[in-house]
């Protein structure tokens, strides 16, 4: 397929970039956050070229001496943990597991999500029932006590932590884009579409589905939010991949060392991106959330 | 401008200049300007006009319901003498809104709250203006129900057991609650069957002998225009283009647009003539008007139409009020606006 | 010839009572019986309007002849062959000899669809044809619907007035060179300055292509101005049908006349007639077998109530009323 007929496809779809970066402009907060957004993935990206050390390189300063619990310096910008370790480098090196468990997870839940929701809300009738039923029965699940349980059964590994985030979070989606592809249905340009001949599939995915989509990017990044948030939980009560870094896990190793009272700046640092990047995703989502309801735009 | 005849008694509601614009991302749009009128005590005024024409905005600025993007200004705005427009949100909504100025709005569906019954909410807005005793408010609420062809026993009803045409007829009810002197009615039955509608209109005729209220009805059906209104107003582009009194403006219009409409309209009476219709579509009034608004689609236009935006002249001894420059030549566009090619150009 | 023909044609709707009603007080399900035995045809080359008051079932009896919905009973003939129970190419291939034009012309476009692309999404949606015929195809129509391609193809609806939006809705039933066109009140939702506009391009393009047409309206004066023939329905049942001017100037149902004395006129001396029914509208939930309108009619005696007269499609031409009384009514 040419570049062009690429882009026209997409735009068909309702995927033309600069009309989203055109949405994201519209509002100086969802602006502020896609460029956070940006510099977190760039950091992602190019990790372990901008990481100085290992994550569990046991350092030691310039003068030789071992470089324990340091507050933050020229030298190790965020400081070190008590046994040494560069929280700077495994910093960088974690936001590259959480936002790719983040984006991973967020991205097979919307797509499970928006399926299940579309298919029952179209189809209506038996396949509404069971399909919502599911969705019924993964509403009654605690959230987090679900995720511990699956990863103990399936290994703290990070597949398995991405498996566990998805198979529980893509309840919500689909339970909103089941009402929007509802509502959508019962317009008469779908009654239109029948009538001059368009299969099921072909009103599923190319009449209601651009219509849906303001709705499924906003939730698409409440998703990778609360993926994040949930990654960061379980690795926080020891749940997490414990062979690679991430803000979750920098946060149990803070806690297992029993420093928490002294060294603020190891509390400091992973949170502080946590927030920073699950807030600038609920920015940029708000930007969304006027297109996907047009009542809350300003008039 | 030449002031319409003055009867001996003081009208109702005296308007001059009224205009509104709203604010928007491309400038002001000017919905409504320069519309002056005098409506006098029992008359049903009647206000026709396409949608975009700016009627829904001009009464809902006489009702004070328009968003906060939207600016009000006018030379003069008396009811009964007294200046509306230097009037505080809280005065007009205690003193004059609904007690003297009633709406019924178009879609009677949405108006009333589905959870509450119907009598309740025609006696909350009775008792929320006036001090009477429930008892009191409900035998008013009997009356009105009878006035308006319901029966009594639908007061205890929900409003999804009530037809459209009930709906619409209760609506009526709750909008004569407070004897106010002026009922704004906007498209009061549009979207309801043909023969429902007959009857609530049959209603509104037969029961302002009894009511002294007046009647503002706007509506983009001409022929339910003609059959309620004593006086009417033709809305374009946010101005009145012409305004006489029903009969003469059917029988003796001077605006093309008038002439375009009564073309574009079908009667039953008529069937099989053909109707034609006006080339083009409505300005978008962003900035103020530099030029007749239906210059673009009229085809008697000429330079002078285009230049400046006509001032309104009394004809008939001030009675039938025209905005257009060409109204010396109208006898001559009746005839020619009945033909077709007159329209294609 | 006739191009549909609509025999016996009926559609109920069960609702069934709640579970506890079912359960403990024994409730059967009610049935609306949304039409009821309609005898009707189009003939080659003509417009046939439908009219009456909501819940007549003329909206039913377009989504049945539109195949989006099946009859309870009768047939429905096009062409002369039965359209109920097909299926797979015999199907898409009757869908796209009967195109519909929907009424509100600013829900019936997809808001995130190119106009061209509304255009050209039946025939991608049938597989006729693709790459530079379909663009030159769905060039021709919008050029022939009087909406210029250059200016209009790349377009939003949001970008286009109300008359622009319908006459896509016609361009997109016409590229499908369709036989028959159902219109279902296609005029409505627009200002009367431009309908006459429409409903010119509508008359221009049957003409043009010679396609039957049903029009569906409530409004009987843009009927009486562009059908050929009407038929009147009230709460599923057919009352009159006859040739347009015959049905108005001289209407012989006493529905029919209260209908048409109904109508409002744009003449400021004259004043509508107060038409002789009683009551209201009701809902065809459970009807009696007679003639629904027998409760309203002032005419109706016991007979009305138990016997239908249903209207009969030997002669097309034929100006017939399905009422018992009409000797004793008469003309007027």
């Amino acid at each position: 397929m040419s570049a062009n007929a690429m882009s026209r496809s997409l735009r068909k779809l309702g995927l033309g970039l600069k009309e989203h970066y055109g949405i994201i402009a519209t509002n100086k907060l969802s602006l502020l956050g896609f460029w956070i957004i940006v510099l977190f993935t760039l950091v992602a990206a190019f990790a372990p070229w901008i990481a100085p050390h290992e994550p569990w390189e046991m350092l030691f300063d310039s003068k030789g001496e071992f470089a324990a619990l340091r507050a933050p310096s020229w030298e190790f910008p965020f400081g070190t943990t008590h046994l040494g370790y560069d929280l700077y480098s495994q910093l960088v090196l974690a936001t590259r597991t959480t936002l790719l468990i983040g984006a991973t997870s967020g991205f097979i839940s919307i797509i499970i999500g928006a399926n299940i929701g579309l298919i029952a809300g179209y189809y209506g009738g038996k396949v509404d029932e069971v399909l919502m039923r599911l969705t019924d029965i993964l509403y009654g699940m605690p959230f987090l006590p679900f995720i511990i349980i699956l990863i103990a059964l399936f290994g703290r590994k990070l597949e398995f932590v991405i498996l566990a985030i998805v198979l529980i979070i893509w309840r919500t989606s689909a339970r909103v884009i089941r009402a929007q592809t509802i509502a959508i249905k019962q317009r008469q340009f779908i009654a239109m579409a029948r009538a001059r001949g368009a299969s099921d599939l072909r009103i599923i995915y190319v009449h209601i589905l651009p219509n849906v989509l303001p709705l499924l990017l906003l939730y698409a990044a409440f998703n990778i939010a609360w993926s994040i948030i949930t990654e960061a939980s379980a690795s926080f009560l020891g749940f997490g991949d414990g062979e690679t870094i991430s803000w979750g896990g920098m946060l149990y190793e803070l806690w297992l060392s029993g420093k928490t009272r002294v060294a603020w700046w190891w509390f400091a640092t992973p949170s502080v991106c946590i927030i920073l990047l699950v807030t600038s995703l609920v920015f940029v989502s708000r930007a969304y959330e006027e297109v996907a309801n047009p009542r809350l735009r300003k008039r | 401008m030449q002031a319409p005849k003055t009867e001996t008694k003081q009208p109702l509601l005296s308007v001059r200049n009224l205009g509104v614009a709203y604010k928007t991302a491309q400038g002001p749009v000017h919905a409504v300007s320069n519309i002056s009128f005098d409506l006098a005590e029992n008359e049903v005024f009647g206000i026709a006009g396409e949608s975009g024409c700016g009627k829904s905005t001009l009464i809902r600025s006489l009702l004070r319901l328009l968003p906060d993007s939207a600016t009000v200004s006018a030379d003069a705005c008396l009811y009964r003498g007294q200046d509306l427009m230097g009037l505080p949100d809280a005065r007009f909504r205690k003193d004059i809104l609904w007690s003297e100025i009633s709406l019924v709005p178009q879609s009677a569906m949405a108006s009333f709250n589905p959870v509450y019954r119907v009598g309740d909410q025609i006696i909350e807005s009775i008792r929320a203006h006036k001090s009477v005793s429930k008892a009191e408010a409900r035998e008013r609420c009997k009356a009105l129900f009878d006035v308006v062809g319901l029966e009594a026993g639908l007061l205890d009803s929900f409003p999804h057991e009530f037809s459209g045409g009930m709906r619409q007829r209760a609506m009526i009810a709750m909008a004569l609650s407070l004897d106010p002197g002026l009922i704004v009615m906007d498209e009061p039955t549009t979207g309801l069957d043909v023969l429902v509608q007959e009857r609530i209109l049959r209603r509104i005729r037969e029961i302002r002998s009894e009511i002294k209220s007046s009647i503002i009805l706007i509506t983009h059906d001409i022929a339910v225009i003609a059959e309620m209104s004593d006086r009417i107003a033709i809305m374009y582009g946010g101005e009145f283009m012409e305004q006489a009194s029903a009969v003469d403006l059917f029988e003796q219009p001077y605006h093309p647009y008038t002439l375009g409409l009564k073309n574009a309209f079908p009667s039953i009476r008529n069937i099989g003539a053909e109707l034609i219709s006006i080339p083009g579509s409505p300005p978008t009034l962003i900035g103020p008007l530099q030029s007749c608004p239906f210059a673009p689609r009229c085809p008697f236009a000429v330079a002078a139409c285009r230049s400046a935006n006509p001032e309104i002249v009394g004809l008939e001894g001030g009675q039938h009020q025209v905005r257009c420059v060409r109204h010396a030549d109208a006898v001559g566009f009746r005839e020619q606006a009945k033909e077709k090619a007159v329209w294609q150009f | 010839m006739a191009i549909l023909e609509l025999a016996n044609l009926s559609r109920h709707f069960e609702i069934r009572p709640g579970l506890l009603d079912r359960a403990f007080k024994g409730k059967a399900s009610s049935y609306i019986k949304a039409v009821q035995g309609l005898n009707v045809t189009v003939e080659d080359n003509e417009i046939l309007g439908i009219a009456g008051e909501s819940g007549c079932g003329k909206s039913t009896t377009c989504t049945m002849i539109s195949a989006l919905m099946e009859p309870s009973d009768g047939d429905i003939r096009f062409k002369g062959r039965s359209i109920l129970g097909l299926k797979g190419k015999a199907l898409k291939d009757y869908r796209r000899s009967v195109q519909m034009i929907f009424q509100d012309p600013y829900e019936s476009l997809n808001p995130r669809f190119r106009i061209a692309d509304i255009v050209a999404e039946g025939p991608r949606a049938l597989g006729l044809w693709r790459g530079e015929e379909l663009d030159r195809r769905v060039h021709a129509i919008l050029s022939a619907v009087g909406l210029p391609p250059a200016k209009y193809a790349e377009r939003f609806p949001h970008e286009l007035s109300g008359g622009e939006r319908q006459r896509v809705g016609i361009a997109s039933a016409l590229i499908m060179e369709p036989e028959m066109i159902i219109a279902d009140e296609p005029l409505s939702m627009l200002d009367v300055s431009i309908r006459a506009g429409i409903l010119d391009l509508m008359r221009d393009m049957q003409a043009q292509k010679g396609f039957a047409s049903i029009y569906v309206s409530h409004d009987l004066s843009i009927l009486g101005n562009v059908a050929d023939r009407i038929l009147i329905m009230y709460l599923g049942q057919a009352m009159e049908v006859g040739p347009a001017r015959e049905v108005i100037l001289n209407p012989k149902h006493p529905y029919t006349k209260a209908l048409i004395g109904a109508v409002p006129v744009p003449d400021p001396r004259s004043r509508r007639a107060v038409p002789n029914v009683r009551g209201d509208l009701s809902k065809p939930i459970d009807p009696p077998p007679g003639c629904r309108f027998a409760p309203r009619c002032p005419h109706a005696d016991e007979s009305c109530k138990t016997k239908f007269i249903a209207l009969d499609t030997q002669d097309p031409q034929k100006h017939q009323a399905a009422c018992h009384k009409l000797a004793e009514i008469g003309h007027g």
